[in-house]
């Protein structure tokens, strides 16, 4: 359970003795990490003269930090409770209950393995009929990481080695293997030399496969040197019985004998782009070598590659930019995935600073996650005023955090919250919901036609998605005025038509409604004949659909 | 107040989005419009000109397409052919052949991103991609352009069928393409109620719009108000009857082809007879690492030439060809050098494009590549260039500056010259 829960009520009989000692004891309570990050941001404050946005209010905040920490929007009891909680340090309260009360587990890991499924397989891996990959599988093993609070270093690490069958309840399963399984066996491994560099050490190597690259430190003999390192690795098909259809996929090791055939000295060749054939052996983009032999009891390629990601400063830098992004909006670095001399950093000190502590910390990403919860850029307010005027990243300016960037909510978070806000969630078990949220996620993926698999999403604040928000199904679910809906049960709570509408506000978008608002519902219900239901259908509809609801902020 | 709400009937759709439109300041050209004049599709069209894309995802081997080099160790086994233009093609396109007076091969384009995501970017936009702007896709330059000689059009400018395109960047969501499978059926169209009440639910709707609006002043919440008049304007307007490609007689569609591919042209055609400035159609698949030859004899050009010639003559045949450019190309080319699986890699030095129609002069091949294809030996082409044609031959000026949200200003396709032989 919550340390807070323990440690809260201490304080408070403390501070009615002795309220000095409190403040002391209050102050120390928030992490040192915690100050870094701020100190330095407000730094770059003063550096560019510029005055951050106010503090956000409770109720914003409250919704902000569920959103990104459990995947949705606060319910109204949740809400409610927050804002009329006392204390100065009920922030990190919140935020403590949020990582660690059992409560919230299931909604944490599942909120997680969504992000990082999408990040590790794309927005549509393992749907297409004899894709090897299983998504289930991926989601289970990054929910159950996540459950458990793994740490970052050994997710990677499973991530990288695993071995083993891709679908829940198969022999060998083990989820980690979908991350490579369909990235090893075409075109030598490309995909996996590529994607492993990319997400986990956020070096950008695509381009070096084929030639040096002008704007990166990567050479082409490293793109091979590291694609070495999963050559001994292949996936196998796995049949259903008595047909051609793919049941699920194992990836597997194996003796690898090298592409001049001798497995005491497994080497690839790669080709210049004058037509020069070379040779590359598995080395680390350090330049540290492993043994040469490609027998799999000399050595196994894909543990060394491992090891050396795992002591690589590179990996914890790729790992705190991520969280940051997923935070903040915005990455110290923009993409999130490319670090290097060639793409400077907008925080380089508190880049580094942070991925140190995260190191210090055993990567414990529930620890980041308060750090940077609890920081000030995190809790600013979503306005961009006279004084910040030039902290503006949507036009390419280097983000300085002194506002909360608006964003759009991810299709997934979407979901959540409209199912949260209206209780709309679909009947069935677990793997029936999952399957109802996936059929209802991959209408927006769009495919580019390469190999590579590359996708892209209509989920873009475009008219495909204003259309879905407007006359969707899940819409008209969340609006339905039928016996045990939302507005149905709405209708029967409160006090008067007022306060119903303020419950509407108060469950979509975390705050009363204004005046003007008001004034508008009022209109709604003489347009609706006196139905208020119809009226709040009405009202609902709109607050769904605006740019409030759908943006984090 | 109220009163007007209860009736609203006398108001029209037009004349109240007018009326949103004030109070959140999101006017743009087609709301200033009096009443709801319906123009028919032949009356926009007499002064507006289209674009429409065939994007080749993966980038296509133009080496076996369009600039054959038979008997040299990289030429491949195909032969080429005759057409009814002043140049050669593959053997296996005979029916593009027939439509090559139309149509001109740009032979030496060299460009220098052989990345997928980054070739595909340039391709698109005629910039490499910068982490600090997101520069607006041909389709959303070209649509914003010609959008005041458009004042009647209620369906997005910019449609993407079958596939993704590129981004408005920083021109704005409102810019971005419409995306829409080749079939032309959009989910989520009809809200099913009553326009008043429908009208209602957006007034309200503009409320919290707005407020939030004001109260953050940042520009996705803005941008939000844009794209949500957009989408209203869609699910009213008698002008999606362009969309719906199954009203086509199946002769029609046989002859443009009944698959993905084909039906996308089809849709091109009608969306560029209502009036709409830029049409993306997306072939996928042309990333052949292996296997290559096989492929294209049994699969990849017959599809490609049925579909291609289709389009082109369609468009020629009901007098649209003249106000409509088509452009086909891919994000690069492909190695010369087959490689050991039977296959071409990323190559982007020396490749072709194909370009016709509007005021662009067909049947010509522009610039030359070496024997064995590995280098341009004319004069080179780059993305820049062969848009600024393009642009030109959409009457375009390419002289126009954009300035991007950060102040820095950027010349429509990228400053790029105008390949003369094709617009002379």
């Amino acid at each position: 359970m919550t340390r807070y829960s323990t440690i809260l009520p201490a304080l408070l009989i403390l501070g009615s003795l002795v309220p000095l000692r409190t403040m002391q004891a209050a102050e120390a309570a928030v992490p040192s990490q915690v100050k870094m990050i701020n100190d330095t941001i407000e730094q770059g404050w003063r550096d560019f003269e510029i005055r951050p946005a106010s503090e956000a209010d409770d109720a914003t905040w409250c919704r902000r930090v569920f959103l990104d920490v459990v995947g949705r929007v606060p319910d109204q009891t949740e809400l409610s409770e927050f804002v009329s909680a006392k204390g100065k340090d009920k922030r990190a309260a919140l935020v403590d209950t949020l990582l660690h009360d059992d409560k919230y587990t299931e909604e944490y890991a599942s909120h997680w393995s969504t992000v990082w499924t999408n990040i590790l397989i794309g927005q549509s891996g393992g749907n297409g009929r004899d894709s090897m990959i299983s998504r289930a599988g991926m989601q289970k093993y990054l929910r159950d990481s996540f459950a458990r609070n793994k740490s970052y270093d050994r997710i990677v690490f499973d991530l990288v080695t695993a071995t083993g069958s891709t679908k829940p309840g198969t022999e060998n399963f083990n989820g980690a293997v979908n991350f490579l399984v369909d990235k090893v066996n075409e075109e030598k491994g490309v995909l996996a030399t590529s994607s492993t560099s990319r997400i986990f050490l956020g070096q950008q190597v695509q381009c070096t496969q084929c030639h040096n690259h002008p704007f990166n430190q990567w050479k082409q003999q490293m793109f091979w040197e590291f694609n070495s390192f999963f050559r001994q690795t292949r996936s196998l098909r796995r049949f259903v019985e008595g047909t051609r259809d793919v049941d699920h996929a194992e990836l597997i090791d194996e003796d690898f004998a090298g592409e001049a055939n001798d497995p005491e000295d497994a080497l690839v060749f790669y080709e210049l782009r004058n037509g020069l054939t070379r040779v590359a052996y598995p080395v680390f983009t350090d330049g540290t070598p492993i043994e040469v032999s490609g027998f799999v009891s000399d050595v196994k390629r894909r543990g060394e590659l491992g090891r050396m990601m795992l002591a690589s400063e590179n990996m914890d830098k790729m790992g705190v930019n991520r969280m940051w992004s997923l935070f903040l909006g915005f990455g110290f670095t923009k993409p999130v995935d490319d670090l290097g001399p060639h793409n400077p950093a907008s925080h380089p000190e508190l880049l580094s600073k942070l991925a140190v502590e995260f190191r210090k910390n055993s990567y414990d990403l529930k620890q980041l996650i308060t750090w940077i919860t609890l920081s000030r850029p995190y809790n600013l307010a979503p306005v961009l005023g006279s004084n910040n005027e030039i902290d503006d990243p949507s036009i390419g300016e280097m983000p300085k955090f002194s506002r909360f960037y608006l964003r759009q909510m991810s299709a997934e978070q979407l979901y959540q919250s409209l199912v949260t806000a209206t209780d709309a969630s679909s009947q069935g078990s677990y793997e029936e919901q999952e399957r109802q949220r996936n059929r209802w996620l991959q209408q927006f993926v769009v495919a580019f036609g390469t190999d590579e698999g590359d996708e892209a999403t209509t989920f873009n604040g475009s008219i495909p998605q204003a259309l879905m928000l407007f006359n969707g199904d899940l819409t008209k679910k969340a609006i339905s005025t039928s016996g045990g809906s939302f507005i149905d049960r709405l209708s029967k709570t409160g006090k008067s038509p007022r306060d119903r509408v303020n419950r509407l506000f108060l469950a979509g978008l975390a705050r009363r409604a204004s005046k003007k608002e008001m004034t508008v519902a009022g209109q709604l219900m003489a347009a609706r004949k006196g139905n208020e239901k119809e009226m709040l259908q009405d009202m609902w509809w709109a607050i769904l659909n605006s740019n409030e609801f759908i943006m984090q902020h | 107040m109220i009163n007007n709400w209860q009736t609203p009937s006398g108001m029209s759709r037009r004349h109240f989005m007018q009326h949103l439109a004030g109070s959140s300041a999101v006017a743009t050209a087609s709301m200033t419009m009096g009443g709801a004049i319906k123009a028919n599709a032949e009356e926009m069209r007499k002064n507006g000109k289209s674009a429409i894309l065939l994007w080749m995802g993966g980038g296509p081997a133009t080496i076996d397409i369009w600039d054959l080099k038979p008997g040299a160790p990289t030429g491949g086994p195909f032969k080429p052919i005759s057409t009814t233009g002043d140049l050669q093609i593959c053997e296996h396109m005979p029916m593009v052949a027939q439509q090559m007076k139309h149509l001109s091969v740009v032979r030496s384009m060299s460009t220098r991103e052989a990345d997928h995501n980054r070739g595909r970017y340039y391709m698109h936009t005629g910039y490499v991609p910068n982490p600090n702007i997101e520069h607006p896709s041909y389709g959303s330059v070209i649509a914003h352009e010609v959008m005041d000689q458009r004042p009647n059009l209620e369906i997005p400018p910019f449609v993407s069928v079958g596939g993704a395109s590129a981004g408005p960047g920083f021109l704005g969501m409102a810019w971005s393409p419409f995306s829409v499978t080749s079939n032309g059926q959009i989910r989520n169209l009809k809200m099913n109620l009553e326009d008043n009440r429908l009208l209602q639910r957006m007034a309200a709707l503009d409320t919290i719009e707005t407020g939030f609006s004001q109260r953050t002043r940042d520009l996705p919440a803005s941008e939000h108000a844009k794209v949500l008049k957009k989408t209203f304007d869609l699910m009213t307007s008698d002008q999606m009857e362009a969309f719906r490609v199954e009203k086509e007689p199946e002769e029609v569609k046989e002859r443009y082809g009944t698959d993905r591919f084909g039906q996308g042209c089809l849709l091109a055609r009608r969306l560029v007879e209502a009036g709409v400035p830029f049409v993306e159609v997306d072939l996928g698949g042309w990333d052949n690492h292996g296997g290559i030859h096989t492929l294209f004899k049994d699969t990849k050009l017959p599809q490609l030439d049925r579909s291609m010639s289709a389009l082109v003559e369609d468009l020629n045949q009901r007098e649209l060809l003249k106000d409509t450019v088509v452009i086909w190309m891919g994000e690069f080319g492909r190695t010369p050098r087959i490689n050991q699986n039977a296959g071409r890699d990323h190559w982007a030095r020396s490749w072709s494009c194909v370009v016709g129609g509007g005021d662009i002069n067909g049947g010509l091949a522009v610039g030359e590549t070496s024997s064995d294809g590995t280098a341009v030996e004319s004069e080179p082409f780059s993305s820049e260039d062969l848009m600024s044609t393009v642009c030109k031959g959409l009457g375009i000026s390419t002289e126009k500056t954009f300035t991007s949200k950060n102040g820095r200003p950027m010349k429509i396709a990228g400053g790029g010259k105008i390949i003369s032989e094709l617009v002379a």
